[in-house]
């Protein structure tokens, strides 16, 4: 089974497209349309309703995706859907990766072209569905003109269009001329829930056959004519550049080929990666380390929490909740931190670009192609209908790779040679240049009555933001509705004031990593509901089930989680369990139960994981297990490994011995079970992360009554 | 200088410095992309291959030391009994999400069950332990591994 065409693009823009648009709120306003002439000139070759479907006069069906595949699997569950409607199988279909176009291939919700934030199932869910219906209903028009019958007479079946009165039946393929000149239909008609043969059902991922065969492609596997390779060292402090270089030695280095300086880089060009790696580090080059050159993590730290002094942009105000918290008897309070982390994909990140004839291609796995085209236009000094990107798979991303530095810099380092050249990060190079999840720090203060209910909530959050860099437009007065999201849980609270003090170092790029404001503030408010628990007496599940009285769907899962994770069973001596509840990503509910053991060294070791999520229409159930399965594995490294630091402007860690993840000897088993709740999906891909690290963090408690109010749970954290 | 290796029963000839880490002569000079780089270190395991049977971190191997022994890449996975059995087990259980790790990540398998053929969990965590996975797809592996190694070779289908 083959499952990517090699056919060109070109013309896709002039043809047909599905218009979708961000409703106030986030809901979707979706129209499709189609624009007649261009479809006249589709017909000629092959149908193509809409920017997602291409059927071939051979009967070939051809899936454009403009959601990447990173490991999520959307390569598989977006087919699904439209699968479903044009009644097709999934065999059936190939599928091929979008090219860089926001007109055509723009995330609703979003506005670019773009997979993150966990947004891609509730995203396509309506315009997917629409597409492939909107396919299936002109092919039966087309049949039904052909066989001069009613349309309402013929259905779709498995690739053919059947008119069971006569008996006939004909393929897609023969009828995609025809079909190309039927008109659009104005109301789509999706299918009846109940028929679906495909949505709800495990179906084998797509693109396991080529990752198993291992010919899979990778931006890093790209090969063109006359390719050359290259190794790259930025400057190690933030906002440095370079101040001096000699490579004379490097350039006596067998196969190497150039050395490239550009502002805040060097790179060294060679027939192979081996031979530019051995150039690099043969290479001396001194920098002017700039304005950041004294930055040091201990500091950063010190600096949030001062700006914790400062009164927040407001996110939430109801009540009067300082007269509550003086007035109660019952009262706690903490303060939370979280360190900076890196994303650390498999696939060291790298970019392939050539400029030739006026024009600038790009190879690279970006979760942001349009993102990835504009940093090539401004780096090669060309139109954006120059330049190229071609899409490849993402060997693991996690946010990392929706931002375009390493575009940037590809094309800067093309701009100067006359043949392609692929540029290939050093695992150090990509612990040390990325754009971390930021540290954060966070003050909670709350109130309990006599019945152990919380009586005020105020949970102020302190950081940086990325939101305000990447989209600048979500952030309003002061906003960052990132930075607050999920901060004050899924509970039920009467009295409540969050605020978020935005404070930057500017010393280091903060980006968006796995499960972004959601992994952050799950930590603190599960740790404090936690430690709330403990101050009213009462079973941590009991408690969060109190505060979510009115919300059928979480106690539903709580109710789950805790018959089958035997919640309340005695443990082995020394072993804890430990809660969290999140419900975020549109309207995903998911709740954690770990148990874990410290040993005499301060090591945290997690036997065991169950997990239930309750993430509404689930489109392929074997998937949404396996994203909270290595969700939870990923934030499991964060929680007992992840911490970047910096010293005098440089980052201290460098490769997986410094900067460690969680391996097969210390990964917990992870059961998931999953309760399909509603007509829509919601978010799955990043869930699993964002609520591992206050659950281990509460069974830690569990275990040794010791409190874990940061992150990463170290030895030395339990020991102090 | 020039260096004759034994890749999946072939010669080939390498045209480098005797200190090239096999895995660029790999990926770079002859074109076997399967074949991963994560670290550089031998941390990460994406760059596992078979020397003479035995799992080994390609990107640590410099191609004057290898000599004539047998290399063995992802490629060629498929033309020994347990590697088909590991890359059936892996397609049958849904092993993979991003992917760019399991090349590695089936090499060490196969590796293993050779040598072990019905592997504990704890000949599991010595012979896997070397391969990282940031997707966490360390649950699914090991029950591929045990599903592999109890699997009717007779009735196993191609797994490409």
């Amino acid at each position: 089974m083959k499952h990517f065409s090699d056919r060109p693009q070109a013309g896709l823009s002039r043809r047909s497209f599905l218009l979708a648009s961000a409703a106030a709120g986030g809901g979707l306003l979706i129209g499709v349309s189609l624009d007649p002439a261009s479809a006249k000139e589709a017909a000629k070759q092959s149908f193509v309703p809409n920017a997602f479907i291409r059927i071939e006069t051979d009967g070939t069906i051809i899936l454009t995706m403009p959601y990447v595949e990173m490991g999520q699997g959307t390569y598989t569950s977006v087919p699904m859907l439209i699968a479903e409607e044009l009644e097709v199988g999934l065999d059936a279909v190939q599928l091929e990766h979008a090219p860089a176009n926001d007109a055509l291939y723009a995330h609703p919700i979003m506005g670019a072209q773009e997979t993150d934030g966990s947004l891609s199932m509730r995203a396509a869910w309506q315009p997917m569905r629409q597409a492939g219906a909107a396919a299936r209903m002109m092919l039966v028009s087309a049949a039904a003109t052909r066989w001069g019958v009613d349309a309402a007479d013929c259905h779709a079946d498995n690739g053919f269009v059947v008119h069971v009165k006569s008996a006939r039946r004909i393929g897609y393929g023969d009828l995609a001329a025809a079909a190309a000149t039927m008109p659009v239909p104005q109301q789509v008609v999706l299918k009846d829930t109940s028929s679906y043969k495909l949505i709800g059902t495990p179906q084998k991922r797509l693109d396991a056959p080529q990752k198993v065969a291992a010919t899979a492609q990778y931006g890093i596997d790209v090969s063109l004519p006359d390719m050359k390779i290259a190794a790259v060292t930025a400057s190690p402090v933030l906002g440095g550049q370079v101040s001096s270089v000699d490579d004379g030695a490097t350039r006596k280095i067998a196969g190497v080929r150039d050395v490239i300086r550009i502002p805040d880089a060097v790179a060294v060009i060679a027939d192979h990666w081996a031979a530019a790696k051995k150039g690099l580090d043969a290479l001396v080059v001194t920098w002017d380390d700039g304005p950041n050159a004294q930055f040091s993590t201990a500091q950063h730290m010190a600096n949030l929490e001062n700006a914790a002094q400062r009164d927040g942009v407001v996110a939430v105000q109801k009540g009067d909740v300082a007269g509550v918290f003086a007035r109660a008897e019952r009262r706690l309070e903490a303060d939370y931190r979280l360190p900076i982390l890196a994303h650390a994909p498999m696939e060291p990140l790298n970019c392939t670009a050539h400029i030739h004839d006026g024009r600038c291609d790009v190879w690279l796995g970006t979760q942001a192609a349009t993102r990835a085209q504009k940093a090539a236009a401004a780096a090669a000094g060309l139109p954006l209908d120059r330049v190229e990107i071609h899409n490849q798979y993402l060997g693991g991303s996690f946010g990392r790779r929706a931002e375009a530095d390493n575009v940037t810099q590809a094309v800067l380092i093309a701009r100067q040679v006359d043949y392609p050249v692929k540029v290939i990060w050093s695992r150090e190079e990509d612990t040390q240049h990325d754009f971390y999840r930021p540290a954060y720090f966070n003050r909670l203060k709350a109130s309990l009555d006599g019945d152990g209910h919380i009586t005020s909530w105020f949970h102020r959050v302190v950081g940086p933001s990325p939101l305000a860099r990447w989209l600048p437009i979500a952030v309003q007065n002061g906003l960052d509705p990132d930075a607050v999201t999920s901060a004050t849980g899924p509970y039920e609270l009467s009295d409540i004031h969050v605020d978020y003090v935005r404070h930057e170092d500017h010393s280091f790029q903060s980006g968006f990593w796995r499960g972004v404001g959601t992994t952050h503030n799950v930590f603190i408010v599960e740790g404090f509901v936690d430690e709330l628990a403990a101050l009213s007496g009462k079973d941590p599940l009991e408690f969060r089930r109190e505060h979510v009285k009115n919300n059928p769907r979480a106690l539903a899962v709580l109710d789950k989680a805790a018959e089958e994770s035997g919640w309340g069973t005695p443990l082995p001596e020394g072993t804890g369990r430990g809660i969290s509840l999140l419900q975020d990503f549109g309207g995903t509910i998911l709740v954690h139960i770990a148990e874990a053991a410290v040993d005499k060294e301060g090591a945290v070791r997690v036997s065991k994981i169950t997990s239930v999520v309750d993430c509404g229409k689930i489109i392929n159930p074997d998937t949404v297990k396996a994203q909270i399965q290595g969700g939870a594995i990923f934030g499991l490294s964060a929680a007992l490994y992840g911490e970047i630091t910096f010293t005098d402007g440089r980052v201290d860690q460098g490769n997986f011995d410094t900067y460690a993840a969680v391996r097969m000897d210390e990964a917990p088993r992870v059961t998931v079970h999953l309760i399909d709740s509603g007509d829509k999906p919601f978010g799955v891909g990043e869930s699993g992360t964002s609520g591992i690290g206050p659950a281990v963090a509460n069974a830690v408690y569990a275990a040794t009554g010791k409190r874990v109010r940061q992150l990463p749970i170290t030895p030395e954290l339990l020991k102090s | 200088m020039a260096y004759n290796l034994n890749i999946n029963g072939r010669s080939m000839t390498v045209e480098a410095d005797g200190d090239t880490p096999l895995l660029w002569a790999l990926r770079d000079i002859l074109g076997f992309k399967g074949t991963k780089f994560g670290c550089g270190m031998g941390l990460c395991g994406c760059c596992t291959v078979h020397i003479d049977g035995v799992a080994t971190r390609a990107c640590q191997t410099p191609i004057e030391s290898v000599g004539t022994s047998e290399i063995d890449t992802i490629e060629g996975l498929a033309t020994s009994e347990p590697g088909r059995r590991i890359q059936r087990a892996w397609l049958d259980l849904e092993v993979v999400q991003c992917g760019y790790c399991q090349p590695g990540q089936m090499m060490s398998a196969a590796a293993l069950l050779t040598e072990t053929p019905d592997p504990t969990d704890e000949d599991i965590d010595a012979a896997m332990s070397g391969n990282l996975c940031r997707c966490g797809t360390y649950n699914r592996i090991r029950d591929a591994i045990k599903y592999a190694a109890h699997l009717d070779a007779t009735t196993m289908e191609d797994a490409r």
